[in-house]
């Protein structure tokens, strides 16, 4: 019988094509919804993500998240070096800076400094120039999203297209000249300023006066210890916070979802995504149901049981449901592919197909609810009507 | 409310008067319809019994209770009061899954619009009471498309209901109603979606393959040009068989000719 179910449903194109559609608009929207949603909240950490070194960071107690930062004196350095388990740690500096470009206009940076003698904390990849070369006399590295547009310099004539910078170019920070030794590439963040990487050392003397300049101890652990005993001993220690890079990240997403409207906004597309596929589905199935009542009555007259129709009803429901997942889910990574490179932020994860699946399964079943509901009450007598 | 029977009956329950085994026994069928005022009284304290191996046909005017009483015989609709038992078996005395077990083996449908499933092919269509007994997919086609050729549609198995006349949907009711073998089949005005020469036709072949098992038909009719077909006819007007004949001669006596010319009853 469930076979005869399937075959009911699929041989009835126009109302099976329009229940799947319904299924594939909701999939759809939830998935790329979705996926947009955490490719933007994954922006939130991408300087974490880009500076897979260090195992713990450690920070004043008040950081809420990776932008966030409170300077500590550069003596916590050397208390965190001195904590049992730490192999390493290194400073790293992060802050503001204005550039002024050649046509007088200024520009905000992130400024991002990092340890003398290792480099580390340096961009993701290279595209021109070598992280070395930092180590050369007021030297920087610009990303190149900075490099080609914001801190590009402005054509020969009006109109023209933007020169974008290019290594041995000059830049004035904070009054402090600088010249450009590389070209990077990392994760991009939630911040659309230009990223600029120098030394630590370098850092400090291009951003403003403050008595504390220290954002992040950076450290690696000892092999085999503990992260989680390692943290809670700096926290002890030093009287600082410290996470795992994936703490830290989960510190600054939730910041994000706190405190700005966006899971808002997107909830309110996952919603309406959700409520108009339900009830395209909904209509449509129970249309499809409507149409069948007769035969429906036919089947229980001749035998059916209300268990087997609720069953045929049910298979059917979830056909078209992964049926309309599959392509709504298809079509929302086609789509994440064919951005991929853009501006857009597309990062699609299982846990979202998982919950797109979910909202799939949900609405199969609401709709299949209306048409269980119209078909358990149906009496069989009715056949006889004609 | 329902009159409390056995389920099972003893051998003497099923005989009729004439020592022929009963297929249906009704006695003071009563079904109504609405409460209070607006109460419909379908059906008024119906006695009738219907012998295996005869085909039965309820005939009288529209809203007389015909479809109401076959209905009630074949299980898809509770009775007020009365006794009503199929084979000795008591529908009221049955649960929901007992009761929709039993109709699926033992009685056969043919409705006025055949009630094909217009997208499944005619085999599939004719295939479902089997796998409602359980017989697995393969071997059910394997048996419809027997059955279909019986009916002399054996060569149409792919082709869905709307793809054929109206004469061969019934033909095609027909198999499904008998490929399970059950011993009883109701048909709800089998001809009345037909021509005359297809009706005729359809009762001819439904009489022939359908009582050569020995099970019983009742069918309700209104098209008096089949009642020849008919071993007895079982008159209701009002919610009550008045009359219960051997043939259409003895049911309309001299005015017949005119009765056969003018129609069906309405």
């Amino acid at each position: 019988m469930y076979f005869l179910a399937l075959k009911m449903l699929f041989n009835d194109k126009a109302k099976f094509f329009g229940i799947v559609m319904g299924v594939t608009l909701a999939s759809l929207v939830i998935t790329q919804q979705g996926s947009i949603f955490v490719g933007l909240m994954a922006r939130t950490f991408g300087v974490i993500t880009d500076m897979n070194y260090p195992d713990i960071w450690v920070m004043d107690r008040k950081v809420q998240f990776i932008d966030d930062t409170k300077p500590l004196t550069d003596t916590k350095l050397f208390e965190v070096r001195g904590v049992p388990g730490v192999a390493s740690a290194v400073p790293l500096y992060k802050g503001m800076i204005r550039a002024r470009m050649d046509n007088g206009l200024f520009q905000n940076c992130n400024l991002y400094g990092l340890d003398d003698s290792t480099l580390i904390g340096g961009p993701g990849e290279m595209i021109e120039g070598n992280l070395a070369d930092l180590r050369m006399a007021d030297s920087v590295i610009v990303d190149v999203e900075g490099a080609t547009d914001k801190l590009a310099r402005a054509g020969k004539k009006p109109g023209d297209p933007k020169i974008p910078l290019k290594i041995g170019d000059t830049l004035e920070l904070n009054d402090h000249r600088a010249v450009v030794v590389g070209i990077s590439r990392g994760s991009r963040t939630f911040q659309s300023q230009p990223n600029i990487f120098t030394t630590y050392s370098r850092a400090v003397t291009f951003a403003p006066k403050e008595r504390k300049l220290l954002s992040f101890v950076l450290v690696k652990a000892e092999p085999g210890e503990n992260l989680e005993t390692l943290r809670a001993r700096i926290t002890e220690r030093t009287g600082l916070a410290a996470y795992t890079a994936d703490q830290f990240k989960l510190l600054t997403v939730n910041y994000f979802l706190k405190y700005t409207g966006i899971p808002i906004n997107f909830g309110i597309a996952v919603s309406l995504g959700f409520i108009i596929g339900t009830l395209i589905t909904g209509f449509m199935f129970y249309s499809f149901t409507i149409d069948n009542l007769k035969y429906l009555g036919t089947l229980k007259a001749m035998g059916t049981s209300d268990t087997t129709l609720m069953m045929m009803i049910l298979l059917q429901a979830l056909s078209v449901g992964c049926i309309g997942f599959g392509i709504g889910a298809g079509a929302a990574t086609v789509f994440g592919i064919s951005m991929g490179g853009t501006q857009l932020a597309f990062w699609i994860t299982w846990q979202i197909l998982v919950l797109s699946g979910g909202a799939v399964v949900i609405i199969c079943m609401l709709a299949a609810m209306l048409s269980v509901r119209k078909v358990v009450a149906l009496e069989p007598a009715v056949v006889f009507k004609g | 409310m329902t009159t409390a029977v056995p389920t099972q009956l003893g051998e003497a329950d099923t005989l009729g008067g004439g020592g022929r085994k009963l297929a249906v026994r009704c006695r003071n069928v009563v079904k109504n319809y609405g409460t209070g005022t607006s109460v419909v009284r379908a059906l008024r304290g119906i006695d009738l019994d219907v012998y295996e191996g005869e085909l039965l046909m309820l005939v009288g005017p529209s809203g007389c209770g015909k479809t109401t009483l076959i209905s009630v015989i074949a299980g898809v609709l509770d009775r007020d009061q009365g006794e009503c038992t199929v084979f000795g078996q008591d529908f009221s005395a049955m649960n929901s899954r007992q009761r929709t077990r039993f109709r699926g083996q033992t009685i056969g449908f043919v409705f006025q619009s055949f009630n094909l499933i217009p997208t499944l092919t005619i085999a599939e269509n004719v295939s479902v009471p089997l796998l409602l007994n359980g017989v697995n997919r393969h071997a059910a086609l394997k048996k419809a498309k027997e059955m279909l050729d019986v009916v002399g549609l054996g060569q149409r198995v792919q082709d869905t209901p709307n793809r054929l006349s109206g004469g061969q949907q019934q033909r095609v009711a027909i198999a499904r109603a008998l490929v399970h073998d059950p011993r009883l089949i109701v048909c709800d005005e089998p001809t009345s979606a037909l021509d005359h020469e297809t009706g005729h036709k359809i009762v001819e072949l439904l009489k022939g393959v359908a009582m050569s098992g020995n099970r019983s038909l009742v069918v309700v009719t209104h098209d008096n040009r089949i009642f020849d077909f008919a071993d007895r006819i079982a008159h209701m007007d009002d919610g009550q068989v008045d009359k219960i004949v051997g043939s259409a001669k003895e049911l309309y006596g001299p005015n017949m000719q005119s009765a056969q010319s003018g129609g069906g009853h309405s």
